[in-house]
């Protein structure tokens, strides 16, 4: 099992959240002090160059207009991790193709990155969450389609052409594309995806050896997800090679009650508020989704993930925390109940959390868990008929 | 009663099937619903069904209609209406559109008016009237629900529905057409840039009807919009909002009468 480094690069230093209807998409950017800002990103940086230094991969993502992440740009924390480490994987999780418009200038900056990284990133794609699409202006109901036209045409355009070739698709049209540079690995850096509820799309990404990832979740459900993918996966000796990815909140220390103090803070990112209109914009789920909304019965993922007591969230391995021997142990508890996963995706940073326990309580997972995770087995598919089709 | 028999019918027009009710006896009056489809419930259809046949086609993705990809907007919705229009043999017809309706209908007019004889507009969007920091639609979508439901209503509690009493084929329609309304109106916002170029095409006598309050478009867009067609009217109904047929079923009635006869 790989484990991974990653923060969200928060701004915590806003007003009462009580006193706050939302800290997304509307926040007054007047609560922005640029040389807080200054500090945080060189600090958040700071922390992924000790990251790779204590043998840990670094995992990095992008929102928009929101004080709960301000990496704005995961190409750009991405570029200077590239130039930076020279141990750890590095991977977008992701680049929001579908918001961002624009595939091939991602292809072209994922190449770059790879060149300078000499092969070490690994190139998530996501489709964004709800509110990430009133930053974009993206149409929410074409979301899906976007996201799968321009990571088809990434891959395309990453491999060798002898003379430009043209895509006129739905939402792309390009006429003479010949991408420079190609990427370092071969034949493409390993490609990952995020999902949490729609089954066919994790199918599909099984189907191409991509990684599929998911993010603060009940373990039953994970285990839904991670079962659908093994049904459809087989190993297509991608760079990567395909495999399964479980973000929890994670906090190591040597005493349980510090932990449970660390993993206190980190929390504040479960409780992070946004206006009703920005958590479900029309057709951003489907139909039958949007039914059970006006019934009542369907708030949005992470509505149902709020509010819960961290014993609650302990028990369905959405938050890990306690000493490294209990890190571990629950870790090992979680991959059984979901059937086993490949990418340990730890936010281990999150709100006020303060540079020096962040640095700690890595630095001890990296010394005394991750030792005891490292050879869990990979994923295998679940029917190798299935895998065969 | 017979003449207020709701006539569902379905239509198939360039390979898309659209749900098509008909309703009433006389001249033709086709009336294009708003985003929320609340038009086909409301007691003021059955009167106009009392003296013209009244004919709603639900757009593409709304009721039971069909929705390809390819339909990116009411600009093409509009095609559609007039393959509709000369499907049926319509000739003298009156169009009715209210808000997204009326958006869809102007860009009808705008294609070709030779079958139409009225054409009123009832708090439409699908013009900018303003430069591009002017807010001339409220947005809808990224407003507060309880500041919309202010917006569009004098009376918010005539804006409520009760979803807890439809069943799951009618919550399926609500739901499409919540989908399919952003599916066109997302970007450009509520507006397609080219239809403010080509209103002075129609030559339809026109009026539009506005809600004194309407806080989605208000009173200023609407006569801004008016003067982009040549030589129509603009009249105001007041006590009403964004919905001045069903908020104020009887002055609303009263200046379409006189307009339409």
């Amino acid at each position: 099992m790989e484990a991974w480094h990653f923060t969200e690069m928060p701004y915590p230093n806003l007003p009462p959240l009580d006193s706050l209807s939302t800290m997304r998409v509307s926040l007054s950017n007047t609560h922005f002090d640029p040389k807080i800002g200054a500090d945080l990103y060189n600090r958040y940086l700071d922390e992924y160059m000790i990251a790779d230094d204590v043998g840990l991969n670094l995992l990095c993502n992008e929102h928009h207009q929101t004080a709960t992440c301000i990496d704005v740009a995961a190409p750009l924390t991405a570029a200077i991790l590239a130039r930076q480490t020279s141990k750890g994987r590095i991977c977008i999780l992701g680049n929001p193709i579908a918001n961002r418009g624009d595939p091939l200038r991602i292809a072209e900056e994922m190449a770059m990155i790879d060149c300078i990284s000499r092969g070490r990133l690994d190139v998530g794609f996501v489709r964004g969450v709800p509110y990430e699409i009133f930053a974009a202006n993206t149409n929410p109901t074409t979301t899906v389609e976007r996201l799968w036209e321009g990571i088809d045409l990434v891959v395309k355009a990453w491999a060798p052409t002898d003379e430009p070739f043209n895509f006129e698709g739905r939402f792309t049209q390009r006429r003479a594309i010949n991408l420079w540079p190609r990427p370092y690995q071969t034949p493409h850096p390993g490609i990952w995806i995020t999902g949490s509820s729609d089954l066919e799309n994790i199918k599909r990404a099984a189907g191409r050896g991509f990684v599929f990832a998911t993010f603060l979740q009940p373990h039953e459900k994970v285990k839904w997800m991670f079962d659908g993918y093994r049904s459809a996966y087989r190993d297509t000796g991608l760079p990567g090679g395909g495999g399964t990815a479980y973000m929890p909140l994670v906090y190591t220390a040597d005493t349980e009650a510090e932990a449970e103090k660390g993993a206190q803070e980190l929390t504040w990112y479960l409780n992070a508020k946004a206006e009703p209109q920005y958590r479900n914009p029309p057709g951003y789920v489907p139909v039958e989704f949007n039914v059970n909304a006006l019934k009542g019965t369907f708030t949005g993922r992470t509505d149902a993930m709020r509010k819960k007591s961290m014993e609650f969230l302990k028990e369905e391995g959405v938050m890990v925390y306690g000493t490294p021997d209990s890190v571990a142990k629950q870790i090992k508890r979680l991959y059984d109940l979901v059937g086993g996963f490949d990418h340990l995706l730890m936010m281990q940073q999150a709100g006020w959390l303060d540079h020096k326990r962040t640095v700690s309580s890595m630095s001890l997972f990296a010394k005394e868990v991750y030792p005891q995770i490292r050879d869990l087995a990979r994923t295998k598919p679940l029917e190798s008929r299935a895998a065969a089709e | 009663m017979s003449t207020n028999e709701r006539k569902k019918t379905s239509v198939k027009l360039g390979g898309i099937t659209l749900e098509v009710e008909r309703r009433g006896a006389g001249r033709p009056l086709l009336l294009l619903a708003g985003e929320e489809q609340l038009e086909l419930d409301a007691p003021f259809v059955d009167e106009l069904a009392s003296s013209f046949e009244v004919i709603i086609p639900s757009p593409p993705g709304f009721g039971q209609s069909e929705r390809p990809d390819w339909i990116t907007g009411p600009d093409d919705i509009a095609y559609m209406y007039l393959d509709l229009i000369e499907t049926l043999g319509l000739t003298d017809v009156t169009v009715v559109g209210f808000s997204f309706g009326g958006w869809i209908a102007a860009e009808v007019a705008t294609k070709n008016d030779s079958a139409i004889s009225k054409l009123v507009l009832v708090d439409a969007y699908g013009v900018k009237v303003g430069g591009p920091t002017d807010r001339d639609i409220m947005d809808i979508w990224t407003s507060h629900p309880a500041k919309v439901v202010a917006a569009k209503w004098v009376d918010p509690a005539k804006g409520e529905r009760d979803f807890s009493k439809m069943n799951d084929e009618e919550l399926t329609v609500v739901a499409r057409n919540i989908e399919s309304f952003a599916r066109f109106g997302w970007e450009p916002y509520m507006h397609n840039p080219k239809l403010k170029q080509r209103l002075h095409r129609i030559k339809t006598p026109t009026l539009l009807i506005w809600g004194e309050k309407d806080g989605i478009v208000d009173t200023r867009y609407g006569e801004a919009y008016g003067r982009l067609i040549p030589g129509s009217r603009f009249a105001v109904v007041p006590g009403a909002g964004h919905y001045p047929q069903l908020e104020a079923p009887q002055a609303f009635m009263s200046e379409l009468r006189k307009f339409i006869g």
